[in-house]
Order: C-alpha cells, then sequence, then structure tokens
C-alpha cells in the first residue's frame, strides 16, 4: 500500500498537461545504463548490460505488518523488574505528555521556517529552553541536538571554538559509552583528548589540575557521574578559569531537581541526555540531547536557538535566531553541522516538566535518591557486598561483590526476572567485580526486596 | 499567548507521581543540593493539557495540509509507523540488555528489526552494508565523512580534501568542514549540475571524496554522473551520496550501481517517518564491500542458527558516533513502512513523486521563471525574479500562500538560483491537491501585478503577522528566567 491517491484517469490527464506519453518517460533523464531492470521500465537498452536489482518482498497489508511487528516486540524482555542505569533510566511517564506530544500538528510539522504557521512547536521550544536553563542554572539554552553523547562532543568543539585552544581533559568517570563517542568523533581532528583515570569511582582531582595547562580549551566533568557519585565540582570549575579553559557538564536532568546545578558551580556549558524527561527507554533513541551555557558564548553555540520577538501589531512571537551560526547559511563556517535536531523530544520534555511541575520534579528526585538509598542500605549488608566508595549518591551506584565477574550474577538473576544492574567490567576492566545498579521512582519496596533476596542467593 | 511559566498559581498540585513508599529525607549532604527550587510551572494537568492543544492548534504538520517544502519530502507519514512505535516490547526497552552477558537474546526482536531494516536499505541502494547509528541526515554525513577519513588513513594516504557542489545542502560542506577536511566548493554550469571543467580542475590526489545529491537540490538528475564516479575514483577519491533526494529514485536507479562509495539516507524523508517538528530523524549509512570494516560500533549479524548477535568486536570500527543503535523508534517506524510498500510501492512511490513534480512545474512553467527548465525529479525549483519589478519576493509569495491554507515551498534555496521556490509535492498528494496549490500559485502570480501590497501583507490568517527578526538577534530574549 503506497499511500498513493492517483487513478488511471487521473495520471493520464497529468500527463498529458506535463507532455510526457508515459511515466516511464519522466526518467529520461537517467541514463539508461543506470537503470535497473525492473518490470515496471521499458527502456531500450538491453536487460544484460544493466543492474537487475531491487529484490525486495512484496507489499504487506497493514494488519500483516501489525502482526509482525507484534510479533517482534513481543521477543524482547520488557517484563524484568529493571536496575538497569547508566544514564538512561526508567522513569514514570504521566499519561498526559503522550497525549499531548502526538498531537498530530507537532508530529507531522518540520523545523519551523515559516514561523507564523509554526508558533506551536516555536513557542513550545522557547518553553522548553526556559525550562532547562532554570533547570541548570544557565542564561541560554539550545532547542536540542541529538543526544547526551554528541551534546558532549558539540561542547567539546564550542570550547575549542571559544578558546581557539586544541587540548581537552576529560574525567573519566564521565559515561564510558560518551567517552568512547568522544575518541571517534576527535580520530580526525587535530585535538588532544586526555582521560583523567577514576580513583575508586571518583574524579582524580590532583592530576586533572597538573594537567590543565594553557593549551586547555575545557575539563569536562559529569554530575553525578558515571558510578552515581554526586559532587561539587566548583573547584576544579574555578581551577578550569584559572588556567583560561571552559567548563563542562553533563548532566542528568531529574537529577536537578534536588542538586547544586551547575549554573550555581559556575559551567559555561552544561549538556546532558532528556531521556530522563519524559521519554521512554525506546532501546537507544530517540532521545535528547540538551545543551545550556553562559549568554556570552551563544554566539558559538551549536544548533537551533528560538528566541522571543513582535511581529507588526506589538503581538508576542517566536522566531529561530542567529541563523548565521548554522550551516544553511555559513555553510563550512557553521559552528555545526546540525539540521535535524529532537524538537519533539523537547516537546515532551517541556511537557513532562510543566506536568510534574516545580514541587513534583523534586519529588520525583527525592524518591529516586530516597529509594536508591534503601536499596544500597539493603544490598550492602549482604555479606562480602561493599559499596565502591563510601560518597554520597543520587539514584545510582556501584558495588563491588564478591564473585570473579559480576556479569555472572547478573545472568543469574535475569532467570529470576530481575536485570539486577550493569557489569562494569566491560568499560573499566579492572572493575569486573562491579556492578552498577539504578533505582527510579518507578521500583517499590517490594521490588528492591526481591533484588536483595535474589542477590544474597547468588552470592 | 502566555508562556506556560506565566500560568498557574504558588502551590497548585500537577500531575499524579507514583507512591514513594519511603520517607523522603536524603543523604546527601546539603552542600551538594541546590539553593533554590528550579522554577518550573506550577499548573494543574488540565492547565497543560489545554495550553500544549492549544499550542498545537498553532502549528502546522502534513496532517493540517499540502506541505510542498522542498528537499524535506513532507510525504504522509502512515499512522502504522507510529502505532508500532509504540508496542511495549520496543517502547520500554532498554538499550544496555542486549550488553549483559546473555542479554543478546533478550533483544532479539528489536535486533532482527535492525537486521532486517539494513538488509533491506542495501537492496535499495545497492551498498554492501548499513549502519543505524546516525541520529539524522547531517549525522550521517558526518558519519561518512569520518569512515572515508579512516578508508584513506588505513591506505596509507592523508588526503584532505573534499569536493562539494555549490547547488549542496549546507549540511555537506559543514560535515566535511567538521569532520577535519577542508572544502573545495565547485560551481554549477548553466544547466545546473557540478561544472565538470571546474571539477576536474579540482580534482587532485588529495581529494578524500566527492558528496553529490543525485538528484541535485534542483530536482535534476546528472547525465554525467557516472563519469564523475569514474573519474574521482580514478583520481583515489570516494564518492559519497547524500540521500535526502533518493525518493526520486526508488527502483529506477541505486547509488551503488552508479558507483557510490558511501550513502546515507533519511528515513524521514523516504522513508516516511515524521518529522517532529525538526526532528527525531534517522540517517543511516551504507557503504560498499570496502569500507564495511570501518562502520561504527556495534553491527547486528544474524549467526547460522537463525539468531542475532551484536558485534563490538570489529577492530577497524571508527568506533561510537552514537550511543546505541540509533533512532530505534525512527527505525521500527521505517521498517513498518518498506514491509507495507513493498517492492512495487517503493517504485510506485518514485514514479508518483515525480509525476507529481513534473505536473506542478508544466501548470506553474508559465506564471513564473524556471532557470533551469526541462523535466525535473522529485521536485522542481522555480524563481520570483519576474516577480521582483513589482517589489514582490519568493518570501511575499511564501506567506500568501500561507493565507491560502498551504505550507510555502522552500524558499531562497538552493543559493544558486535567485528568488528560488523549491516544490516537493511528494508522491502521497492527490490531483486535487495539486490543483489547489497552483491555482493558489497562479492566482498570487497575478495579484504580484494588480495588487501586490496585498502579497506584501501577507499572512493575515495567522495568529501572528510577520515577525521582526531582527529584533530576535538584538535582542536575544532566548528564555524566560
Amino acid at each position: 500500500m503506497p499511500y498513493i491517491p492517483h487513478t488511471e484517469d487521473e495520471r493520464q490527464a497529468m500527463l498529458e498537461v506535463i507532455g510526457a506519453r508515459s511515466v516511464d518517460d519522466l526518467f529520461a533523464g537517467i541514463p539508461p545504463a543506470l537503470r535497473p531492470t525492473t518490470d515496471e521500465l521499458s527502456d531500450s537498452a538491453a536487460p544484460a548490460e544493466r543492474p537487475t536489482t531491487f529484490d525486495l518482498p512484496p507489499a504487506m497489508s497493514e494488519f500483516a505488518v501489525r502482526r509482525k511487528l507484534h510479533t517482534l516486540a513481543e521477543k524482547n524482555a520488557t517484563h524484568l523488574v529493571s536496575f538497569v542505569g547508566g544514564g538512561f533510566y526508567d522513569h514514570f511517564i504521566p499519561a498526559a505528555v503522550d497525549a499531548l506530544a502526538n498531537r498530530t500538528e507537532f508530529v507531522t510539522a518540520y523545523t519551523p521556517y515559516q514561523p507564523e504557521m509554526s508558533q506551536g512547536i516555536l513557542q513550545a521550544m522557547y518553553e522548553y529552553q526556559s525550562a532547562l536553563c532554570r533547570l541548570t542554572g544557565m542564561e541560554v539554552a539550545n532547542a536540542s541536538l541529538y543526544d547526551g553523547g554528541t551534546a558532549l562532543y558539540e561542547a567539546m568543539m564550542m570550547a575549542i571554538r571559544v578558546t581557539r585552544r586544541p587540548k581537552i581533559i576529560i574525567d573519566g568517570c564521565v559515561s564510558p559509552i560518551y567517552r568512547r563517542m568522544m575518541d571517534c568523533y576527535t580520530t580526525n581532528l587535530d585535538i588532544e583528548l586526555i582521560t583523567v583515570e577514576p580513583r575508586e569511582g571518583r574524579t582524580d582531582r590532583q592530576e586533572l589540575e597538573r594537567l590543565l595547562d594553557d593549551r586547555t580549551a575545557a575539563v569536562m566533568l559529569q554530575n553525578p557521574n558515571f558510578f552515581g557519585i554526586v559532587d561539587d565540582f566548583t573547584d576544579l570549575v574555578n581551577a578550569a578559569h584559572g588556567a583560561g579553559a571552559l567548563a563542562v557538564a553533563s548532566v542528568y536532568p531529574v537529577s536537578l531537581g534536588i542538586l547544586k546545578t551547575p549554573g550555581e558551580m559556575g559551567f559555561d556549558i552544561v549538556t546532558g541526555e532528556g531521556q530522563s524527561l519524559g521519554l521512554p527507554l525506546s532501546f537507544g533513541g530517540p532521545y535528547l540531547g540538551f545543551m545550556t551555557c553562559l549568554k556570552k558564548h551563544v554566539r558559538k553555540m551549536p544548533g537551533r536557538i528560538i528566541g522571543a520577538t513582535r511581529d507588526g501589531e506589538e503581538r508576542r512571537g517566536f522566531v529561530m535566531t542567529l541563523q548565521a551560526r548554522e550551516q544553511h547559511i555559513r555553510r563550512q563556517k557553521a559552528t555545526s553541522n546540525i539540521c535535524s535536531n529532537e524538537a519533539l523530544c523537547a516537546v515532551r520534555a517541556v511537557i513532562y516538566l510543566s506536568l510534574i511541575g516545580k514541587r513534583g520534579l523534586a519529588s520525583v528526585a527525592r524518591m529516586c535518591a530516597a529509594k536508591a538509598a534503601y536499596a544500597r542500605r539493603r544490598l550492602t549488608a549482604i555479606d562480602g557486598v561493599e559499596a565502591l566508595c563510601d560518597a554520597p549518591t543520587f539514584n545510582e551506584f556501584a558495588l563491588s561483590l564478591p564473585v570473579e565477574n559480576a556479569a555472572e550474577v547478573v545472568n543469574e538473576l535475569i532467570e529470576k526476572n530481575i536485570a539486577a544492574g550493569f557489569p562494569l567490567g566491560r568499560y573499566y576492566p579492572d572493575l569486573q567485580n562491579v556492578l552498577l545498579i539504578a533505582v527510579t521512582e518507578k521500583r517499590t519496596k517490594e521490588e528492591i526486596g526481591l533484588l536483595a533476596e535474589a542477590l544474597e542467593a547468588a552470592l | 499567548m502566555k508562556l506556560i511559566f506565566e500560568k498557574g498559581v504558588p502551590g497548585r498540585p500537577g500531575t499524579s507521581l507514583p507512591e514513594p513508599e519511603l520517607p523522603l529525607d536524603l543523604d546527601i549532604p546539603a552542600e551538594l543540593l541546590r539553593q533554590t527550587e528550579a522554577e518550573l510551572p506550577e499548573v494543574s494537568e488540565l492547565d497543560v493539557v489545554r495550553h500544549f492543544t492549544q499550542l498545537s492548534r498553532r502549528n502546522f504538520g502534513v496532517d493540517c495540509g499540502f506541505y510542498p517544502l522542498g528537499s524535506c519530502t513532507m510525504k504522509y507519514n502512515p499512522k502504522l509507523g507510529d502505532e508500532v512505535s509504540t508496542y511495549e516490547g520496543f517502547r520500554e526497552l532498554h538499550p544496555l540488555l542486549p550488553q549483559l552477558r546473555i542479554g543478546g537474546m533478550l533483544t532479539q526482536g528489536a535486533l532482527q528489526v535492525i537486521h532486517e531494516l539494513e538488509r533491506l536499505l542495501c537492496e535499495i541502494t545497492g551498498m554492501a552494508a548499513f549502519t543505524m547509528q546516525p541520529l539524522a541526515g547531517a549525522h550521517g554525513e558526518l558519519t561518512g565523512v569520518m569512515l572515508i577519513a579512516a578508508y584513506h588513513r588505513a591506505a596509507g594516504g592523508g588526503k584532505t580534501k573534499i569536493i562539494v557542489p555549490d547547488s549542496a545542502h549546507g549540511t555537506n560542506p559543514a560535515s566535511a568542514a567538521i569532520g577535519g577536511f577542508q572544502v573545495v566548493p565547485v560551481p554549477s554550469d548553466r544547466n545546473g549540475f557540478m561544472d565538470l571543467d571546474a571539477f576536474r580542475k579540482a580534482l587532485d590526489d588529495q581529494v578524500a571524496a566527492v558528496m553529490l545529491t543525485c538528484p541535485n537540490t534542483l530536482g535534476l538528475f546528472n547525465p554525467h554522473i557516472k563519469d564523475i564516479a569514474d573519474l574521482t575514483h580514478k583520481a583515489g577519491g570516494l564518492m559519497y551520496y547524500d540521500g535526502a533526494n533518493l525518493n526520486a529514485i526508488l527502483g529506477k536507479c541505486r547509488p551503488g550501481d552508479i558507483g557510490f562509495d558511501v550513502v546515507h539516507l533519511n528515513l524521514h524523508k523516504t522513508f516516511a517517518t515524521p518529522h517532529g517538528g525538526g526532528g527525531p530523524g534517522a540517517g543511516p549509512v551504507g557503504v560498499r564491500s570496502e569500507l564495511v570494516d570501518f562502520l561504527p560500533t556495534s553491527l547486528v549479524e544474524k549467526r547460522g542458527d537463525g539468531t542475532y548477535v551484536l558485534r563490538y568486536d570489529k577492530k577497524n570500527s571508527i568506533g561510537y558516533v552514537a550511543p546505541f543503535y540509533g533512532n530505534f523508534g525512527v527505525l521500527v517506524r521505517a521498517y513498518a513502512y518498506v514491509l507495507a510498500l513493498g517492492r512495487a510501492g517503493l517504485i510506485k512511490a518514485a514514479e508518483h513523486a515525480v509525476l507529481n513534480a513534473n505536473y506542478v512545474l508544466a501548470r506553474l512553467r508559465d506564471h513564473f521563471d524556471v532557470p533551469y527548465d526541462g523535466l525535473c525529479m522529485h521536485e522542481c525549483v522555480l524563481s520570483a525574479e519576474r516577480q521582483t519589478r513589482n517589489d514582490v519576493h519568493a518570501t511575499d509569495i511564501a506567506k500568501a500562500l500561507i493565507d491560502r491554507g498551504f505550507h510555502p515551498p522552500t524558499v531562497y534555496f538552493p543559493l544558486i538560483v535567485k528568488e528560488a521556490l523549491m516544490i516537493e509535492p511528494t508522491e502521497t498528494e492527490s490531483k486535487d491537491t495539486l490543483d489547489a496549490f497552483c491555482d493558489a500559485m497562479i492566482e498570487i502570480a497575478e495579484l504580484t501585478e494588480t495588487d501586490p501590497e496585498a502579497l506584501r501583507r501577507a499572512p493575515v490568517s495567522t495568529p501572528v503577522s510577520r515577525l521582526d527578526e531582527y529584533a530576535a538577534a538584538r535582542e536575544l530574549d532566548l528564555a524566560s528566567h
């Protein structure tokens, strides 16, 4: 079903207006040698000289496609009680988020190039930018980037543009997934990317400060860090500024319901993954990269930015602004190549933040922290189970288990329908016995109890 | 209209939250907590529902009406795609689940979707393998540029330049530049194609790749495309295919058969996933066999026993361009779309996209300038240069279309056409709709002669009239604090 409305009569009438004999004539511009021998074609080049492929299955009805996809969806284990996080969390999503974000006027629009007929999405984006500024304690925000990892990459590039320096210092407590992305993006560039190895799950402050010099563009830190540990980086931000470098944070937005903001710590650029703000896990995407920064850096910022203005009758309206930074104007001199972003995910985020509101976000953050603290107490009460370090954590914590490999314990617990956490050996080879456990407001005391019992039994 | 922050009252309860079950005292020391609460709205669920419903009514999507935004392929997005992407087994699936030791077995359905979509895209484009990781078209371009860099590095040659025609999307030169290459722009000839002589002069052994859209942004298929590919390969460069315009040639011609080495596709264009007001999209990248080893981590493979596995151990991989497997929710929709259309449906899509564009061109040819006239592919580019004699510009025509219930075409792009109006009707629009649009365009062309002032006043039917973009850039009111 190609969703094409034409009847044979209409096709003929249209061809007549065009002055063509057949639809096939319209493809005369493609050299015959490049055209495959599909049965819809009847040009003169000998079939043997042409490619013969486009070997695709026949059409299926909507009913059949839905049945097939439903069967495939059912093959995925979403029934597990999950304590897996690692930067991507199973938070509660109010029903109204879907109802509103799925409004077809938002879903089927594109980038608001025509502001008069796109005030809905433009105002929603302005509100999103406002909410993110308030949440992170920063001055300006852009209208979204792809995900938390690419947002961190964009922040790195932005810091290099601002400082005109080539060196980046990244804390090893930043998500290892994001750090691998940074490795990938810098391979072909003249950027010196230096990782400071963590010490027992915490930032090695001495080493980081030692590496700071007049070639350093930015220091990149994460709060809470990958091990769930909450920190105050004010000292390191000051040290970075002392060396003339910028400080870049990657943060978990739900935690900012209660935690000290990157704005309060003095960061210049703040990025993060917005999935926790009303987006389903959806096997890794679509997610939401966000970026906020100090206003003095806004002209070096990547991506769309929405600004408020007025029409001729002094009515407030919203437009994409500072477009001279962007690829469609500046081409190879643009601040980034980004065009499509994650607009609808940003709309979801601002709807989510509006629904749960000022008190609600603090409550969600407190619930996460309280339930995680309870889980941490229950689990560390098990013989041989210890916290990786005793620093304060938010909703995630790393436990060292009295086994060689935490992954084997995870395997065992999956049999009991529990996804116990994320084993860290894959990213930190010397932490093979460490398990990273995340607890959101959705987990119940009973589920935490089941985890504790199952883990104890498995050890 | 008020901002959501300007609504509500302090203390008004919002939506329902899960049961806390435990005292909400914090173990976290006070110095690690924020000093003041984040000033988020204090509104009821109904306040929020009314606010965003009202906002949605001030927005225009494909479902509201004709949206011939050139280069963006605003075709109808079948509701089937939305439906399947919300199945719990997809929607609730944690991306780290396959990385748990026996986890590959916990996500077999999702891995199968990725693998089968990859095989379908390979067949559609004539490439050997695809990565699903890139999260948008431009992200695919950057991924492609990094693959090209890795390929040349492995071959021992440090090539430094990428050739991009001046008719290209802005993302092409931007992606090449941020990927670490020097961009060499090549002008277009009088037929709208990359000037062959200028191209030959620009082509040397430092050229890593040539980035092309085919058909190009004028909606024209370059008759010399095979020669360009051959010359590029002879000089040691690779051919990059910007798949933004693939909708025009489905089943008619495959980038791989032309000689392209790297291809990105915009699933939100050709494969009908909704554009979401600017995103999310998806920009999978396909490569010929010589580049497969460099594809990002991870890749889904099908094992002999019919199960699927994620491979992380490809030692020549460029690494991670995205945290996981791409915008999976978008991939599921595109997969459903390809299954629903099937082989014949995809070919029909291209045929009717081209039929519709040529029909619009034929109906409007006498009323607007056509700088590169002839048959077009999936889109046609007109110019409002004639109308400027009455001080009516492409913008005025666009705004007048808004009052007539249509989303305007892309204006002022491609940059090589003055006063450009780039019209891409797509295949899902009926003759009635195209006729109504063409009638409106002709009426506007006539008004240019009789009442140009009316056009300069447009739009008058929208919640706001033309907005002061200079004031926006000057005052930089970017957030409500």
